[in-house]
């Protein structure tokens, strides 16, 4: 392929390849290379987390969210899924000549709000404003920083065979919400985004200790990114339970009425969980406790297959493939 | 009814075979294959209708693309390789290409941007075609200018039909849910008459496919066609979704992918509505490009039921959802895209 095309950007099979050719051989960085929501670094016995994200979500406004709730939520939760305390956010905006300026305060306020309810600054920043139709409305993109406190090591490398796979809450949601609020399409009961910093469940699971192992926040691509990234990283298989998987009704029928697969759909506020199964029931139980965990549920167990697949409602078993392209653009 | 299908039903495992696309990805999603292994053997037909559009007509709509014309369509057919490109290739180089849900958001496109001369490529079975007939008598009614539509409907029973001509040898068939509640069940009636074969009209859910293999298992030497799907299927079908087919559309010959020109298999505008039938109204044609499909690629072979797509040397090597060699593996509705990505 000589350009880029849409579905290089789906955080899929393509966007790896993409990521692999063009980035990770010329920059040429070990931290980069493992591929982790953010980069752990070591500074003078202390453990620094940091990642970036940009967003280019369409429509800005989409019920549950905005482009500025989940620029704060995403960048956070890829620090918290390596267990880290996020601290700082920087915030850059690229705005197209035009943009209103009434929009632009709701975006800021939306932020600054989201930062409150995880106990982040905002502290560096940039505006670039370019011409009419040199962009499309605004993208943002948010670095965040945080420390990981002492003797955390959660990363995707650590699953092993016999532990057990949580999902926070339901799958697909803010995937759905956003394709449905583009197209026009309403449910009832009406469908929001999950977007929502994972920042209270993961404070809870730091009483687990060693029991957590990988923390992963399936956005770009879902769920099925996220269990192919833990089986390769950490030389595993998993099996999926089709029957467990939390998904609302809403979404469900939708994906059946549009040929889509819930379990590629980005989620913004969930977290995958692969934790030692004798503390499985207990976490599962903790993770329910929290605002956006009620409907938790554990999904699946892993295995030394080195394959991922899903026991169907029938009793049968297929392989789970991994994204490929892109099933919805511009989806955060 | 032949004395070889007898042999076959009491010896042998019975080979059904699920023609709709959605059929087919239920299978494989429930693995149904490994639910009847040694009993029945599953395998796919030519019901995927983004699968059988043939390489020249994506040319052509390439060629429309590359002369300024909005292109408006369905999300799979985007990636489906014409013989030098794709609609996804030219969408990046900058050509006006956009995916819709329904035909009649290309209208309201049109009608937003009235510089622009908007054409609706129009693919699927009898499902689809109402709707697209629906949105061209809408498109008259309003006198909307910059609209047309490219129709490359395919009609389903001359295709079976076309398929148990040259031979197939199968013991019944799953026939398509949506396409019979449009058409109703007699179109299909000939495949029992002619044909000896036991077919069934079924819904979508893996149970509704389950009790379908049931009623051919029972029916094998009773050949006739059967609704499972009667909470959406009648003998007659849906007479005013048939009337807006028939008010816009006439039977014409068509390319199919796979099996060639087949004699009224396919849904041309008719002449009173010439105004918004594309091809006569901007008849262009495509820069002739010498076939560069893969002689190796089996999806011939496939959408005839003859292999499964576990039997075709590209399979997962060379073609893969992200490189397509073949029309099977880029739809999702596609027996090999459905086979990659359950496993089969």
């Amino acid at each position: 392929m000589d350009i880029v095309l849409s579905a290089h950007g789906g955080g899929g099979k393509l966007t790896e390849e993409l990521i692999q050719e063009v980035f990770l051989n010329e920059f040429d960085s070990d931290i980069l290379n493992e591929m982790e929501d953010s980069a752990v670094l070591d500074i003078d016995f202390n453990k620094l987390a940091f990642t970036t994200d940009s967003y280019t979500v369409k429509p800005l406004f989409f019920p549950g969210g905005d482009i500025g709730r989940l620029a704060v939520c995403g960048t956070i939760n890829d620090l918290l899924t390596r267990g880290a305390v996020p601290l700082f956010l920087s915030a850059s905006f690229i705005i197209e000549e035009g943009f209103r300026l009434y929009d632009l305060k709701r975006i800021a306020s939306s932020m600054a709000r989201t930062c409150r309810e995880a106990g982040v600054k905002i502290v560096a920043g940039d505006t670039k404003v370019v011409a009419r139709g040199d962009a499309d409305g605004i993208f943002i993109n948010t670095s965040g920083a945080g420390y990981v406190p002492f003797g955390v090591n959660i990363s995707v490398k650590n699953a092993k065979p016999g532990d057990k796979v949580i999902i926070s809450g339901t799958i697909g949601d803010h995937g759905m919400a956003v394709l449905s609020s583009r197209e026009d399409f309403t449910f009832d009961p009406p469908l929001e985004s999950d977007c929502a910093p994972l920042v209270d469940i993961v404070n809870t699971l730091r009483s687990f200790g060693e029991s957590v192992r990988v923390l992963r926040d399936p956005t770009r691509a879902g769920v099925a990114e996220v269990l192919y990234n833990i089986s390769r990283a950490s030389g595993v298989g998993i099996e999926i339970y089709e029957e467990k998987l939390p998904v609302k009704p809403q979404v469900a029928s939708a994906c059946n009425m549009l040929g889509l697969d819930f379990l590629q759909l980005a989620n913004e506020g969930k977290l995958v969980a692969v934790v030692e199964s004798s503390a499985a029931a207990k976490i599962l139980e903790a993770i329910k406790k929290c605002k956006n965990g009620r409907e938790a549920a554990i999904i699946g167990t892993v295995n030394d297959s080195g394959q991922i697949t899903a026991r169907t409602a029938l009793g049968t078993s297929r392989i789970l493939s991994r994204p490929v392209g892109e099933l919805v653009p511009r989806i955060c | 009814m032949g004395t070889n299908q007898v042999l076959r039903s009491v010896n042998t495992e019975l080979k059904i075979m699920e023609v709709c696309g959605t059929h087919s990805e239920v299978v494989s999603k429930y693995a149904l294959r490994q639910f009847y292994t040694g009993r029945v053997k599953l395998v796919s037909g030519p019901g995927c209708p983004v699968c059988v559009i043939a390489s020249e007509d994506i040319d052509l709509i390439i060629e429309y693309a590359r002369c300024g014309f909005t292109i408006v369509t369905f999300g799979d057919l985007i990636r489906i390789p014409g013989t030098v490109s794709s609609l996804a290739v030219e969408l990046a180089h900058g050509k006006s290409i956009k995916v819709v849900y329904s035909p009649l958001d290309a209208l309201a496109m049109a009608k937003d941007n009235p510089s622009n001369q908007v054409i609706f490529v129009a693919v699927g079975f009898e499902t689809t075609a109402p709707l697209v007939a629906l949105t061209i008598m809408k498109a008259k009614k309003e006198g909307i200018k910059n609209f047309s539509v490219l129709s490359l409907h395919r009609t389903m029973p001359q295709i079976l039909r076309t398929l148990f001509q040259t031979g197939v040898n199968l013991d019944g068939l799953i026939l398509p849910g949506h396409v019979c509640t449009i058409t109703g069940s007699k179109p299909f009636e000939f495949l029992a008459r002619d044909f000896g074969i036991t077919a069934v009209i079924s819904g979508f859910a893996p149970e509704d496919i389950m009790e379908s293999i049931e009623i051919i298992r029972e029916n094998l030497h009773r050949p006739s066609i059967y609704i499972q799907y009667k909470r959406a299927v009648s003998t007659s079908g849906n007479m005013v979704a048939q009337e807006a087919i028939k008010k816009v559309f006439k039977p014409c010959d068509a390319l199919w992918r796979a099996f060639g020109l087949i004699k009224d298999s396919g849904l041309a505008i008719k002449e009173a509505w010439s105004f918004f039938d594309a091809r006569k109204r901007w008849p262009i044609k495509p820069i002739h490009h010498k076939q560069a499909l893969n002689k190796k690629c089996s999806c011939e072979d496939i959408m005839k039921g003859i292999l499964t797509p576990l039997e075709c040397p590209l399979f997962r090597t060379f073609c893969r959802p992200e490189s397509p060699i073949g029309p099977c593996m880029v739809s999702s509705e596609g027996s090999c895209a459905i086979y990659y990505k359950y496993g089969g």
